[in-house]
């Protein structure tokens, strides 16, 4: 763990040394804390690696890296016995008493004075203290070199190096052989492995998806999602665009998609309070459009910079009336790559809006992932009209009713097409309608939609299950609790507790048949929720008429440790 | 090209007799016709409101979205195909209301896109109500005793939005108002046309006469719409005499001028299977 005030560089030194972790072969998962905040307050950066795969963070530290006080103070209970500060001796005293543990190793590193020797940024100490951990943990420099190179501008990037260096030095000189906890390379060090956020895969996702219009407001924890697109558009040949609001975001991205082409938008909590409008509006004139929201603990504000699933009933109902949808909840990310892919072509499929539900910890937490395949899912545009003409005979009708309930999709620009949509309700061509008998048909012709989708939604992965099919109890979960759940399941494993876990990947159209397969073949149903009410629970007994056994539940805004949930896995028992 | 015939829809009207919004109607398919585009090209977006139903009584393209999103629906389309001829309409309450926040931005990015607001100082459509240009002291259902803020001054905030083309028509004058129209829509960039045109059933006080005693051309009296400062001045010009015409007009460059990898080719163009994304996964490696 790194920790220290906001501005101190936080995200990016834990970020290299993680990724330092990769190149040597190693799993990594990584995640930030912070505040709401620019300067000052308190932000840490955990990277957990392993020569086994691993899928969240650990409750406890191996080694702390304090850029000031205040870090050790707050994290040292959780550091094991023999776990080792690395803090600048010369700025902070530090005694045994005041940490009131004498089990834990003592690494003073004068990084404040290496910085003034190397003339550098003050910025600059993270570095030293990255240098000091590699030699602590007897791991390669070279590595940790490499990633500063490939990160930083020349010139910055060289008196990182240098400062890495000399941290690595006076740790190698001091307190060699000392720290008992060791990172070492592993016969996957080279391997085309990955290391990205949720918000990147997204992001890639969308792109490799041939998405071409981008258009969001900034809003925590989506934002990264804009920020990868931004420098990118360039080379890809997109269109990304901050707009005024998130209600100009989602008018934007429909404007865009009735145009032909494909284009998404993401946001948190409050800016999809802000987008159920145009979200109903793309239902109404079967518009397609792909929305990550990514959540936050709320209501209203909460706790802008953390995580929560309290807003998944939201995603479900959000906007007046009754429209097919679709909810997808990646769960991690590579689960964020395919899945985004998915929901540009369900939402092309079915010219209806899909949504991705995520939330901060898995947006902005860093994985590992193997090497994305860009051929595992293909494009599918559904029935777009594709040619400069439309050659049929019979006029162009954009909401013609079909036996599927889908119309071939013109786009405006066709010759001989008039492509005319509306948000009122409408016949066949578009035009307004207040008729009951069109109004019926036309409800039933959107409603025909998912009745296809859910019968074609058996060839998708809607729910997955990890581990054994019949187990003492079957955890149920979605989004981001997989890694936790995943890691729980396998400590409890060890010791001796059958548990499976079945994630649900699809909120809405709810996977019924699968789930009910899955809990008639356990003997106990857990369901795990970073919400307060369960709202996965009451899925479940909407859709199965079923109540679960227990509710494990956490809303502080902090996602479960492994050791924690296995824990209170355990109290139900 | 297109005729009347042509442009001609089954919708029956359903606006009140003597409605100003026939003016615009009637200027816009002339300004099409005059113009030579053909049907396809075109795309309408309409609000909601009275002036919503341009889209029905219009056969060209188009989306009727919700109340107050035109300008940001416009600027999706105009974004992804620059080879459309993108028309927004929206009523006063539309845009100087509920859409109020899109106004400055639209204007600011200068998209290539022509917004056109029936401008009747009331809420028809929800039988009579105060909007953003109601004039201070007007009596609708909602301010029985009076309109108690003054009227938001529409064709001054483009002016300051740094609007590269901003005009003001009356629907009274068909002829004037179509030349307007012919020049909004060649206008390279974001055109803004508000249009006075009264409301023979909700506004009382903004009348036909109360126009025809008022309003005169900028054009007549040699108003140089290159100056903006003098354009400003006349923006602020209300109560015996109303300035209609060009206001101001220039040229900048467009918000896709400065997207140089698109520029003017139209998204849908660009090839959506088989984008190699190995290049940025390697950057993650």
């Amino acid at each position: 763990m790194i920790g220290g005030e906001a501005g101190a560089g936080i995200n990016r030194s834990g970020f290299l040394l993680a990724k330092s972790c990769l190149r040597g072969g190693l799993h990594v998962f990584g995640t930030i804390d912070y505040q709401s905040l620019i300067r000052g307050g308190h932000n840490f950066y955990v990277a957990r690696a392993d020569a086994e795969e691993i899928h969240c963070q650990a409750g406890t530290i191996d080694l702390l890296l304090a850029l000031n006080k205040e870090t050790i103070l707050l994290h040292k209970d959780k550091l094991v016995p023999g776990g080792g500060i690395v803090y600048d001796g010369e700025e902070t005293a530090l005694g045994y008493e005041e940490l009131g543990r004498d089990d834990l190793k003592l690494y003073p590193v004068p990084l404040k004075r290496i910085v003034k020797e190397l003339e550098g940024e003050l910025v600059m100490r993270n570095t030293v203290a990255l240098g000091a951990a590699v030699a602590l943990l007897r791991y390669d420099l070279e590595i940790l070199s490499g990633i500063i190179r490939d990160e930083f501008k020349p010139k910055v990037a060289e008196s990182n190096v240098k400062a890495a260096r000399m941290g690595y030095d006076y740790a190698r000189e001091h307190f060699a052989g000392d720290f008992e906890y060791c990172l070492e390379k592993t016969s996957s060090a080279g391997r085309r492995n990955i290391f990205l956020t949720g918000n990147e895969a997204v992001g890639l996702g969308a792109i490799r998806a041939g998405c071409k219009f981008y258009a969001a407001y900034p809003m925590t924890p989506s934002t990264g999602v804009l920020h990868f697109m931004a420098p990118l558009d360039r080379e890809y040949g997109m269109i990304v665009i901050q707009a005024e609001s998130e209600i100009a975001a989602i008018s934007m991205v429909a404007g865009a998609s009735f145009a032909g082409v494909r284009a998404m938008t993401a946001t948190s909590g409050g800016g999809f309070c802000l987008m159920s409008e145009g979200l109903g509006m793309t239902g109404m004139t079967e518009t397609p459009a792909v929305i990550m929201l990514a959540q936050r603990p709320g209501p209203s504000t909460g706790l802008p910079t953390y995580s929560g699933q309290g807003d998944l009933r939201f995603a479900i109902h959000a906007s007046q009336g009754e429209f097919p949808r679709v909810v997808i909840a990646p769960g991690d990310v590579e689960d964020c790559f395919y899945k985004t892919i998915e929901a540009f072509n369900l939402a092309e499929k079915f010219q209806i809006p899909v949504i991705l539900i995520t939330d901060k910890y898995l947006v902005e937490s860093h994985g590992t992932a193997e090497l994305l395949d860009q051929n595992r899912i293909g494009i599918d545009r559904g029935l777009l009209l594709t040619g400069a003409d439309y050659i049929n005979e019979e006029e162009y009708k954009r909401h013609k009713f079909t036996e599927s309930g889908i119309s071939p999709r013109a786009i405006p620009g066709m010759k001989r097409a008039i492509v005319r949509t509306n948000a009122d309700e409408h016949k066949e061509n578009g035009y307004t309608t207040e008729d009951p008998e069109m109004t019926t048909k036309m409800f039933d012709k959107r409603f025909k939609k998912l009745d296809v989708l859910i019968n074609q939604l058996e060839n998708y992965e809607t729910t997955k299950l990890h581990g054994p099919e019949g187990a003492d109890a079957t955890i149920l979960g979605w989004g981001s609790t997989k890694g936790p759940i995943r890691e729980a399941i396998k400590l409890l494993g060890k010791e001796g507790l059958k548990i499976n876990y079945l994630q649900i990947v699809y909120l809405t159209p709810f996977p019924v048949a699968n789930v009910q397969r899955i809990l008639k073949s356990t003997k106990k149903t857990v369901v795990v929720e970073n919400n307060k009410t369960s709202q996965l629970s009451s899925l479940i007994r909407e859709h199965l008429l079923m109540t679960v056994d227990h509710k494990i539940l956490k809303y502080d805004g902090r996602p479960f440790n492994p050791e924690e949930l296995s824990q209170r896995i355990k109290e139900v028992f | 090209m297109v005729t009347l015939q042509d442009l001609k829809t089954p919708k029956k009207n359903t606006w009140c007799p003597g409605c100003g919004n026939f003016g615009i109607l009637m200027g816009f398919k002339q300004a099409l016709i005059q113009l030579g585009l053909r049907r396809d090209q075109v795309v309408l977006v309409s609000g909601i409101g009275c002036h919503g139903k341009m889209v029905n009584y219009v056969n060209t393209n188009g989306f009727h979205g919700i109340h107050g999103r035109v300008l940001p629906l416009a600027t999706g389309i105009k974004l992804a195909n620059p080879n459309l001829t993108v028309v927004g309409f929206a009523g006063d309450a539309d845009c100087y209301d509920e859409g109020w926040g899109h106004f400055s931005h639209a204007i600011r990015r200068n998209i290539d896109i022509t917004l056109i607001v029936h401008n009747n100082m009331v809420l028809g459509l929800t039988t009579g109500q105060t909007t953003a240009t109601s004039q201070k002291g007007v009596k609708t259902k909602s301010t029985p005793f009076g309109s108690i803020p003054p009227a938001l001054n529409p064709i001054a905030h483009a002016l300051v939005s740094n609007g590269t083309f901003v005009a003001r028509g009356y629907s009274g004058d068909t002829r004037h108002l179509t030349g307007l129209m012919v020049e909004a829509l060649k206008h390279r960039g974001f055109a803004f046309l508000d249009v006075f045109q009264p409301c023979v059933t909700f506004n009382y006080h903004n009348t036909y006469d109360w126009f025809k005693e008022r309003i005169y051309k900028l054009e007549e009296e040699g108003h140089d719409y290159a100056d903006r400062q003098k354009a400003l001045e006349k923006s602020f010009e209300w109560g015996e005499r109303i300035p209609i015409g060009i206001f101001c007009k220039e040229e900048r460059p467009t918000y896709r001028d400065s997207l140089p990898h698109v520029k003017g080719m139209p998204l849908t163009k660009l090839p959506v299977k088989d984008i190699d994304i190995t290049v940025t996964l390697e950057t993650m490696m």
